[in-house]
Formats: C-alpha cells, sequence, structure tokens
C-alpha cells in the first residue's frame, strides 16, 4: 500500500523519534520537532508513540490514499481536509482508498503531524525512519517528499475512528512564548549586565528558523568579558575552540543573534553558548513560526527537572486517554 | 589543568579540558571520554569528545544530573593516575592540492575572502611565512594530523597539527562563508584541517580535493561497507600529495571496488611523542601499510 505525494507542501519528512547514538560522528538525533505532537498523533491510530510519521512546516501536503486508512493529523493549527470536507483535528479519521488529504492555511502553530495506521514503512537507516537531508540519509530516499513519490505505509490492526485528544491536553506555546533556559556552558564570557538584559529583553524568531536551529533577534547585543582569545579559539570574542553543543544550547554568533539548536543540529562549533533551552521545551519552539514573540525565563536544574516531569506527566494524561 | 564543568540543559554534562588548543588537553578529552565509555555509565546516550571539551548526553529519568556529574569527576581523578596511551591507527589520505574543482569554487566566491586577489593557498601560505605555494603545500602534507572531532556534520573530521606550536599553520576562516563547497574539499580554518564529507556551506578556506569518499550513506564504497563514516576520533591522518593522474585512477578504483585505504593500528604515547616530535612522527608514518 501506498500514499501518493500529489504536492509535497513546503518541506515535508518523514520524522518518528530519532536516531540516538551518532551525534559522535556529527550525525544528529532528528525526529519529530514536536514529539508530543507526533506521540499523540500515533496514539490515535493506534501505533507505536515512535511510529514513522509526516511532519510538514507551515504548508501541508495533498495526499492520495490507495486504500482505507486510518490517519491523525496533530500539531498546528491548520485546517484538515478530506475530498474537500474539514475534519477535525487531533482526531482519527477514517479515509477511503481515492480519497485526497489536503490543508487549508495555517493559523497557529508552525508543524503539523500526519500519522497514518501502520507507519510510514520506509527502511530504517542506522536504527530510525528520520530524515536527515543533509547526509542523504533515512527517511524517504534521504531528502523532503516530492510530488509523485509513493509512500510505502506498514500493515495495520483496525484502528478506531473518532477518537481525540482533549483540547487541554494540546500542548502550545503562549504567546510571547517562553522558552525556560538553564545558562551555563559558556554563560561567564558575557557581562552581569548581559545576563539581566539577555532574560529581561523580549526576543522575535527571525525568519532562519528550521530543523537545525532557530534565530532570533531583536534584545540587546551581549557583552563579551574582555580576555586574549585562547590558542585556536579564533579572533572574534564570540569564538571558542570548537566544542560539542548540547541540543537545545543556545549560541550567539558576534553577541547578536541567538540561535537554538534543535533536532537536527550541527554537532559542534566555534561559538560561545550562553546555556540550554531545557527538554522539556524544545517541543514548543517545533511551533514558533517567524516573528512570534519570546521570552527565555531563567530556571535553575530543580526547575529543568520539574519542568521535565510535568512534560512527562502530559504524556501520561494523552496517554490515559486510551486506556 | 582542571577540567571546567557545566550542564548543557538537564540532558547534557559539558566538560570543557582547556579553554586552549593543545594536543594535551585533545588527549585529555579522548581518554576520558574513552573512560567514560568503559565504565558503561547507566543512563548516558551519547558520548561526544571534542578538540578540547567533550560532552556527555544523558537520562535524567535514569541517574540524576548530580550524580552523572559526580562519576565523570571520579574518572577525572582516576584517569589523571594513567598512562598517556592510546591504541588508535594512522591512515594515508591522498590530496591532489590545487585541483580545479575548488579552484572553481573559490574563484566563485572571491568577494568573501580576505584577499580577492590571491588562491587560498597563496593566502594561506603568505600569512603563515611561507614564501612558495609549494613550501606551504610540504608543510602541510609533511607532518601526522590527530582526528581531534568528528561531527560538524556527518563524518566530517576536524584534524590538529602534530607539530609544535610555533610551526603551526593558523589561517582564519572566509570573511563569509561560501554558500558551495564541493564535496571531499580539504579545508583549513583557525588551527584546524577538515574533510568536506558532504557538499555544502562552508567557511573553511580551501586547499584541494580526495578522492576518498569518507561518508556514504548508501554504504556502497567498500571500504565503508561495514559503517557509513570512515572517521573517529583519535584516528591519525598523513596526507598524500597527488597529481591529476593519480586522482583519476583513484576515483576510478573507488567506483570499481578496488581502492583499500592505507591503514596501519598503532598505538599512541604522549610522552614519547612530546620527548621527539619529528623523530615521532617519521616512525608513525614508517607505519603505514607497515613501510
Amino acid at each position: 500500500m501506498a500514499v501518493k505525494v500529489l504536492n509535497p507542501g513546503l518541506s515535508t519528512t518523514v520524522q518518528d523519534l530519532g536516531r540516538p547514538g551518532y551525534f559522535h560522528l556529527g550525525i544528529p538525533i532528528g525526529g519529530a520537532m514536536d514529539r508530543l505532537a507526533l506521540r499523540a498523533a500515533n496514539l490515535l491510530v493506534g501505533n507505536d508513540e515512535g511510529a514513522a510519521g509526516l511532519e510538514a512546516v507551515f504548508i501541508g501536503p495533498h495526499l492520495e490514499f490507495t486504500r482505507d486508512a486510518l490517519i491523525a493529523v496533530t500539531g498546528a493549527d491548520m485546517p484538515i481536509k478530506l475530498d474537500g470536507e474539514e475534519q477535525p483535528s487531533w482526531t482519527a479519521l477514517k479515509v477511503r482508498a481515492g480519497q485526497v488529504l489536503s490543508f487549508g492555511f495555517l493559523q497557529t502553530g508552525a508543524r503539523i503531524y500526519i500519522a497514518i495506521a501502520g507507519g510510514i514503512d520506509v527502511p530504517i537507516a542506522l536504527g530510525s525512519r528520520s530524515t536527515y537531508p543533509i547526509g542523504a540519509l533515512g527517511g524517504f530516499k534521504g531528502r523532503a517528499i516530492a510530488k509523485d513519490d509513493e509512500l510505502p505505509v506498514g500493515s495495520a490492526a483496525a484502528g478506531t475512528e473518532g477518537r481525540s485528544i482533549p483540547k487541554a491536553l494540546r500542548r502550545r506555546p503562549g504567546m510571547p512564548a517562553e522558552l525556560r533556559v538553564l545558562p551555563g556552558l559558556y554563560w561567564h564570557r558575557v557581562t552581569e549586565e548581559s545576563h539581566r538584559n539577555f532574560f529581561d529583553d523580549q526576543w522575535k524568531v527571525a525568519p532562519e528558523a528550521d530543523r537545525m536551529g532557530y534565530r532570533f533577534r531583536g534584545g540587546r547585543p551581549l557583552q563579551f568579558v574582555e580576555r586574549d582569545q585562547p590558542f585556536g579559539a579564533g579572533s572574534d570574542p564570540s569564538n571558542i575552540v570548537d566544542s560539542c553543543y548540547p541540543y537545545g544550547s543556545i549560541q550567539v554568533p558576534g553577541g547578536t543573534e541567538p540561535i537554538i539548536l534543535h533536532r537536527d543540529a550541527v554537532s559542534g562549533g566555534g561559538y560561545f553558548m550562553v546555556g540550554t533551552v531545557v527538554s522539556a521545551d524544545m517541543d514548543l519552539i517545533g511551533q514558533l513560526q517567524p516573528n512570534t514573540p519570546t521570552s527565555f525565563v531563567k530556571v535553575d536544574m530543580d526547575g529543568a527537572l520539574k519542568a521535565r516531569a510535568d512534560r512527562a506527566a502530559l504524556l501520561d494524561r494523552i496517554r490515559s486517554v486510551f486506556d | 589543568m582542571q577540567n571546567r564543568y557545566s550542564f548543557g540543559g538537564d540532558e547534557h554534562l559539558f566538560v570543557e579540558c582547556d579553554e586552549s588548543m593543545s594536543l594535551e588537553a585533545f588527549f585529555k578529552s579522548l581518554s576520558m571520554t574513552n573512560a567514560v565509555r568503559d565504565s558503561q555509565i547507566k543512563g548516558v546516550t551519547e558520548i561526544c569528545p571534542a578538540n578540547a571539551s567533550f560532552q556527555i548526553k544523558f537520562n535524567p529519568d535514569i541517574i540524576r544530573p548530580d550524580d552523572m556529574l559526580r562519576e565523570v569527576q571520579a574518572i577525572e581523578s582516576a584517569a589523571s593516575k594513567t598512562d598517556p596511551v592510546i591504541a588508535t591507527r594512522i591512515i594515508e589520505i591522498p590530496v591532489f592540492y590545487q585541483d580545479p574543482w575548488t579552484h572553481e569554487t573559490l574563484m566563485r566566491f572571491r568577494e568573501r575572502h580576505q584577499d580577492p586577489k590571491a588562491t587560498d593557498l597563496e593566502y594561506a601560505a603568505r600569512i603563515n611565512n611561507y614564501s612558495t605555494v609549494d613550501d606551504f603545500i610540504a608543510a602541510h602534507a609533511g607532518s601526522p594530523w590527530f582526528v581531534s572531532m568528528v561531527g560538524f556534520v556527518a563524518g566530517l573530521p576536524f584534524m590538529y597539527q602534530m607539530v609544535d606550536r610555533p610551526r603551526q599553520i593558523q589561517v582564519p576562516k572566509y570573511l563569509r562563508p561560501r554558500t558551495d563547497t564541493p564535496k571531499l574539499t580539504v579545508g583549513y580554518g583557525g588551527c584546524f584541517s577538515c574533510i568536506y564529507s558532504v557538499r555544502g556551506a562552508g567557511g573553511y578556506q580551501m586547499f584541494g580535493i580526495t578522492p576518498m569518499p569518507i561518508f556514504d550513506p548508501e554504504q556502497k564504497t567498500s571500504y565503508l561497507r561495514d559503517f557509513m563514516v570512515f572517521f573517529r576520533p583519535g584516528d591519525i591522518v598523513k596526507f598524500k600529495p597527488i597529481g591529476r593522474e593519480e586522482y583519476d585512477h583513484t576515483v576510478e578504483d573507488v567506483a570499481a571496488g578496488r581502492f583499500a585505504p592505507a591503514i596501519s593500528d598503532v598505538t599512541f604515547d604522549l610522552r614519547e611523542f612530546q620527548k621527539d616530535i619529528d623523530g615521532y612522527n617519521a616512525r608513525l608514518e614508517g607505519m603505514i601499510n607497515g613501510r
């Protein structure tokens, strides 16, 4: 069975929960940017939470189904249509052979997740079906889907249509968006005044925002603590001897525009970092549109672990919908 | 030098062995990441060595961040008592310096360069006080290099020159990064050489190209069938200058599955190396293919 791509959207890729274990060789974990949304979509159609689905950013694809299927669309708000007729989001939908799934204009959020019962059955590469386009690895032929592709779908037991995730359990960034940050890494490289400004200022998502990283603008430039640059670091005060980059780490080249590295992060480089977005808030970044006002909120490790526990509790509540 | 520890959010422990790049800092990073791997701490999901630092990714649901920190600090005190010796491999990498493909690319991006009237090699030779490009190439290919980090993108090696600091080549990156770099370009930025594993954007100066693929997601290249990434942190590399003819032959041999990189297993001892760098390097090079 296959799903035929009539129109791929802007950039639609096969994603699951990623391929840990190869970052030391420059291959990032990848996988859905908004992992809660992918997990929820899979649960709705009766898949394993980590089954591969489609992640579409800003513009949805048009897909023709060659066989009856159970699907669900979660994540951003974007009208969902079957043969032109609007359908509920975060809900298991029955699709008949020959029907076409399409989407209206994006309203809020940035990325939708399309799960199909049985999962997208592309070959597993290094333990995952996620697409890593720079390395031409995983996904559908190592790239975003294109017109006339036929996506293989695994077999599935008959699922239940009509089940839905209650609105209260659909996590969304606020307005302004708030991202919790644990300061650290090379935080000591900037002055105390800049420490305060970084958290006081309101930033905006820049147009340069993708699966590798999200750039922000609008806050005051960071001032560096003076030093003689160490051997091998490069001449700019924002340079360091090339180091590893944590997922969620915030680098600020030249001290001006913070960049948060996301699931398809480069694994290292020569820019200092002021800290790291807590793991619990990584999903939210995947739903930020350019120009979204954003505040960074300072937390300590206890705050980071509390956020993590809250997110885990939310996932448990989503799971309990299906008990 | 004492490690500096910091958390990268709730899932990463970041450890800086030294602010400055040196073989000692790299060696400490490599031996500590080896020790962390051997200790099989529960909850560790990724162990990433870098040039003078390293990073451990862990699952805080399995090991609390403070416990993770204590485990790695305990390894630091144990590691300071062990011999600075690693088992690794030395690999000969053929390089076609001044090739037509990187030349075409660098000419296209001349306005992003510090010295638009010179080539990348002419510029690098001049600022490192070599009187000719050939002398500079002889220096680049004249000593072995440590793969001090694999990353940025899939399979890209950062390499650190195994000479004393006054002889170390240093070249700034392009003023503005290029939007294109040929696949397998041998590049240079700061004090690191690299090989671009895939085509794409890049800011390193371009010196030449190797005919030898180092990343193959389809795993069709004969020596990449077991694993798609060629380099590992800690590998020792020796560049071998080749001309157009040998380049073309090697490309054909790779395509036909006949090419096998020259690789030998070696033991590297940092103290012995520091006693006589040139003599130690000459012995290392002698071990390529058991020559």
